[in-house]
């Protein structure tokens, strides 16, 4: 019966008790149990359409299995158990309930057939993320809350004109490879890029993932940008231009974050970073590049889930979200410490970890089809991703000064939750061979080589160095750095103010002129209208019958004329 | 003793130690190319040393870039609330 069903209804069955249970042991036990069966679901699917239905006459796909749809699918899952686990204990009900709705939504995107019900799930996540955001409860988080559901309803349009285009050229709606040839096919790669955080608009993620609550921003840093990885790899495998705009993403997100102060916002702008990798595998588009963009998803939503819920943990310990005021923290968050630390070797691709394993496909995808500048570029940002979030991350939160204070370490279940997924993160370091089957084409790929196991640590251990030498450079200080969204968070408002300034003169001249012209018609009117208007005045009734006479023998002519 | 206000791992002596480590574990990456060769691909990646060396400039260059561009971008942490 599985077989049949689409997973993502164990999920929405979930939060829909979630948002009915009040007790809130059994709430935590349906929040980690409904990802569980979900996952049970994902593996009873087998390849190919299994559900089909219809909506308007046009035929839906609804459920369609697949290796790499099964992949996301699955760690999809576990990210929404583990995440449950870290969760339960501190997030608001409504945080519960609207995460487990936005892990559906993921999750139906893995297994839409059609365009259509890619959709409906795409907006789900839209909106149930947006409430992840405002579970914040902050000013920030609500005005960060509105402009991110602005930027994804927007993307959400765009992405179906796009379908729309191409069920009008094409008459099929079905999910198959494409290339951006056409206004329709630009529009769902744009409208599904805007979701992966690509430029000009990465700054959506930096902007609204930090302000989520500390459980809130885990949930985040897992499902929209790697649906979109998702899609891509379904929809645009081998589009040329996404190399480009991948490549731009890797050094953005390194950049902005060498800048930023904010703890959770570093580890935002290295997910657009860490999207980016993904984003030039699927532009080189083949077997090697497409399983390394899927390795890398997988590998990448436990690492960056892990370094937020170590971030999490400092910041709802200590209360202070920014790296100029925590430091030292290592003496009593050991755990927080360690398990941070496994996140920033893994995110950073240190050998023994799950980020070699699967990060280095993309460079060797790079290296097979002599995309020289291409594989250069990746490892200059591989050294650059140890540098701001390797080291920077644990650096700065856990070391540097000893800022005095002295929190206690991880309750139980968030301990739990960030051992798990550091556990894994090594696992599949030394064990990728348990990854490498579930990837969608078969692996040639030996990822412990002597000489390039060297080659990394010579990289990352300089870039290391770098980092300590320039130290002084490093220093954060208590500044954000503007982006893009400044057009829209200052440009606009700005724009309306001057253009209302410039215009007061022109719009007062005319009114004026407005005024005269509507005042000389009303003297007009009631010169002829008035009491004493030649239209208006009352006559004596002589002249008026003389009047009617007149025009009778004038009428009586004419008759006669014509 | 190590007291959270008196840790070990802050001494000066520890500092020193730890940065002699590092340099001397810097050092074997670089000389272990001796023994292990690494195969380059595009012939540069191939050179003694190339990993450490770009490794290090690529991020000298980008620190710098991140300076450069800060001095842009930068502005107070309440730029948007005022």
């Amino acid at each position: 019966m599985f077989e049949m069903l689409p997973p993502a209804l164990a999920l929405i069955a979930g939060a829909l008790l979630t948002f009915l249970i009040s007790s809130k042991g059994l709430r935590a036990a349906v929040v980690i149990t409904a990802p569980l069966i979900c996952l049970y679901m994902i593996w009873q699917i087998p390849d190919g359409v299994v559900l089909r239905g219809a909506f308007l006459g046009y035929p839906l796909e609804l459920v369609e299995g697949s290796p790499v749809r099964r992949l996301f699918a699955t760690i999809f899952a576990i990210m929404a158990a583990t995440g449950a686990v870290f969760a339960f204990n501190t997030a608001r009900r409504t945080e519960l309930v609207a995460a487990q709705f936005y892990a559906a939504g993921a999750i139906g995107v893995c297994f839409a057939g059609d365009l259509l019900t890619l959709f409906v799930y795409w907006e789900l996540m839209a909106l149930f993320s947006t409430v992840v955001v405002w579970c914040g409860g902050t000013e920030a988080a609500r005005a960060a809350g509105i402009r991110y559901a602005i930027m994804h309803l927007l993307g959400g349009v765009v992405l179906k004109v796009g379908i729309e285009g191409l069920m009008v050229n094409t008459g099929s709606l079905d999910i198959r490879p494409l290339l951006a040839t056409d206004f329709s096919t630009w529009m769902i790669l744009i409208g599904i890029l805007i979701n992966a955080a690509a430029p000009p608009v990465s700054a959506w993620l930096s902007d609204a993932y930090p302000t989520a609550s500390p459980s809130g921003s885990v949930f985040l840093s897992a499902f929209t940008t790697k649906t979109a990885i998702l899609a891509l790899i379904l929809l645009f495998p081998g589009e040329p231009v996404l190399i480009g705009v991948g490549l731009f993403m890797v050094f953005y997100g390194i950049i902005y974050a060498l800048l930023e102060n904010d703890i959770r916002r570093i580890l935002a702008f290295s997910i657009v970073n860490q999207v980016g990798f993904m984003v030039v595998a699927v532009g080189i588009g083949t077997e090697m590049a497409i399983n390394g963009a899927a390795a890398h998803a997988f590998a990448h939503i436990i690492y960056k889930a892990l370094l937020f819920m170590s971030a999490g943990v400092v910041v709802m310990r200590t209360g202070k979200t920014l790296c100029t005021d925590v430091g030292g923290l290592f003496r009593t968050m050991p755990v927080t410490m360690v398990c941070g630390v496994i996140g920033a070797l893994a995110i950073s691709s240190f050998p023994l970890t799950s980020g070699f394993t699967t990060k280095t496909m993309i460079s060797q995808a790079a290296m097979d089809e002599s995309l020289v500048a291409v594989y250069f570029l990746l490892a200059a940002a591989s050294a650059g991703v140890f540098l701001h979030a390797g080291i920077k991350f644990p650096w700065f939160v856990f070391f540097q000064k000893d800022s005095g204070l002295r929190p206690k370490d991880a309750p139980w279940n968030m301990t739990i939750a960030m051992v798990f997924f550091a556990g894994l993160c090594i696992l599949l370091g030394i064990f990728p061979e348990l990854l490498y089957p579930l990837l969608p084409y078969a692996v040639d790929y030996v990822p412990y080589k002597m000489g390039k196991v060297l080659m990394y640590l010579q990289l990352l251990l300089f870039s290391g160095l770098a980092f300590f030498l320039l130290l002084p450079w490093m220093q954060r200080t208590r500044t954000i750095s503007l982006d893009v969204d400044w057009l829209w968070r200052r440009g606009l408002p700005a724009l309306a103010r001057i253009s209302a300034r410039l215009s007061r003169p022109l719009i007062s001249a005319g009114q004026q002129r407005l005024q005269s012209l509507v005042g000389s018609a009303g003297n007009s009117i009631r010169n002829t209208m008035g009491s004493h208007g030649p239209l208006g005045r009352s006559w004596e009734i002589g002249t008026t019958a003389l009047w009617i006479a007149l025009l009778l023998m004038m009428y009586v002519v004419f008759y006669y004329l014509m | 003793m190590t007291t959270p206000d008196n840790h070990w791992l802050t001494r000066p002596a520890t500092i020193r130690r730890l940065w002699w480590i590092g340099s001397i574990l810097l050092a074997l990456t670089v000389a272990l190319q001796w023994l292990i060769p690494i195969k380059g691909h595009f012939g540069v990646d191939g050179w003694f040393g190339f990993g450490a060396a770009f490794g290090f400039f690529s991020c000298v260059l980008m620190v710098f870039a991140a300076k450069l561009l800060g001095k842009l971008l930068k502005r107070p942490e309440d730029y948007y609330d005022v």
